[in-house]
């Protein structure tokens, strides 16, 4: 393989981090509404955001792209396919994150709540100060897991024309008839992306570790 | 906008066929896979150090890249190194290595979480390491993995649907074409979207049913 390819494959990568890295975010944030939305002892709240993780989490995301992909321009909404692969990947991790979330703030311990309650901390204090970094600290492995996933599944946003790592590797391959080789290639570059996250995210854990006083 | 699901509805019965890929495909690979994965979780617990670590770096590659490109590695490239493969044969394949990989995971940690205890004592009376596996190991790991084993079997449900990107005619890759050929796409995605949710559903239901029948095996954790 020339250098040229391998600097086209290494770009590829690079947007493969990129759509990941947005949706991961994106999907947080969404995650953080609909896990609030579950936990709220509203029913017109909770019953839509159960519903929400149910439907996102039960379809395959493949399903889920090629949905959303060709339901936008039906409904008017005119976007180049990065934007509706990126919403897709997002609405679904979102779905997935809120979950996390809901098992990290579920676990607060009960005591830490009773105590800032006896020493007269307002709710936004509490969840400030205390409920929002301990469920953080909770769910930072099951983050970094999920990064992970969505990282190996954004290669399916190849099928709705974007061009990523596993679209440039199809690419390639086509034109030069070396699937072997292309797959390979880009095989190893999931892998080494997918261990540098998971060595960045224990580490975090470990940093996150010695700084708590708990 | 308008949907007309009755375009979609025209043409069940090369859905119901189509429903049927996807049902044998995911039954057969998951079956294989967690015998297969069985096999490689007893192997990395017991056979030689070297035979462990090639297992682990496999089992690495094939969790830490995408099933859609290990599919097309096998697929596109198989032919170049002697293995051409039709659709549906390289798609069983592709999934059953693809889950082997993941239910080795669970048994090695079905294996690590037995108490000790229960095997030194096994020890004691004398029963053969082959008996121990049999009698003491797979009984209690059965009840410790199986809500993760449902677990997986419905990720490898879901996952089935990629199958369609190489051309196995399961669901997805049928029910999209009927969408095509009949001028609605969007329908007919909406349609599969929701059988793939009450599939999905449905296993878990009854998973968590099994689950509860079985749970009267559990033993006492020490």
């Amino acid at each position: 393989m020339s250098m040229r390819l391998f600097e086209l494959m290494l770009w590829a990568a690079g947007k493969t981090v990129l759509l990941s890295a947005v949706s991961i975010m994106i999907g947080l944030a969404i995650g953080l509404m609909i896990c609030a939305a579950k936990l709220s002892p509203n029913k017109l709240l909770s019953i839509p955001a159960t519903l929400y993780v149910s439907l996102f989490r039960g379809v395959p995301l493949l399903v889920q792209l090629l949905l959303i992909y060709n339901l936008l321009p039906v409904l008017g909404i005119m976007v180049p396919s990065v934007v509706a692969a990126v919403a897709g990947l997002s609405l679904c991790t979102a779905a997935y994150q809120a979950e996390n979330l809901r098992g990290g703030f579920q676990s607060v311990p009960r005591g830490l709540l009773e105590a800032a309650d006896m020493v007269g901390m307002s709710p936004w204090k509490q969840l400030t100060r205390i409920r929002a970094p301990i469920a953080f600290r909770l769910t930072l492995p099951a983050l970094v897991n999920e990064a992970i996933l969505i990282l190996k599944a954004s290669s399916l946003v190849s099928v709705v024309g974007v061009i990523e790592l596993t679209r440039m590797a199809q690419n390639l391959s086509a034109s030069s008839f070396r699937p072997l080789l292309f797959y390979s290639v880009a095989g190893a570059m999931y892998l080494v992306i997918c261990w540098v996250v998971a060595g960045g995210g224990s580490l975090a854990e470990r940093m996150l570790k010695t700084g708590s006083r708990a | 906008m308008s949907l007309d699901f009755d375009l979609i509805f025209e043409r069940l019965p090369e859905i119901l066929s189509a429903f049927w890929v996807t049902i044998w495909i995911w039954v057969v690979s998951n079956i294989l896979a967690v015998f297969l994965g069985f096999g490689v979780a007893t192997l990395r617990r017991y056979g030689p150090r070297w035979l462990d670590l090639l297992l682990r770096l496999l089992v690495e590659i094939i969790r830490g890249t995408p099933f859609l490109v290990q599919l097309f590695l096998l697929y596109f490239g198989g032919p170049f190194i002697g293995l051409s493969l039709d659709p549906i044969p390289a798609g069983l394949l592709g999934m059953t290595v693809y889950s082997t990989a993941y239910y080795s995971e669970i048994f090695r940690a079905g294996y690590n979480a037995i108490p000790p205890g229960h095997v030194e004592a096994a020890q004691c009376v004398g029963l053969t390491r082959g008996q121990i596996i049999r009698r003491i190991l797979v009984p209690e790991m059965t009840m410790l993995v199986l809500p993760q084993c449902v677990n997986m079997a419905i990720l490898m449900m879901k996952e089935t649907a990629i199958l369609s990107i190489i051309t196995v005619p399961e669901l997805t890759l049928v029910v999209g074409a009927i969408g095509s050929q009949q001028y609605a796409f969007v329908e007919a995605m909406f349609l599969l979207a929701l059988f793939y949710w009450f599939l999905v559903e449905l296993s878990g239901f009854l998973g968590r049913i099994a689950e509860a029948k079985l749970s009267k095996f559990r033993f006492a954790h020490s």
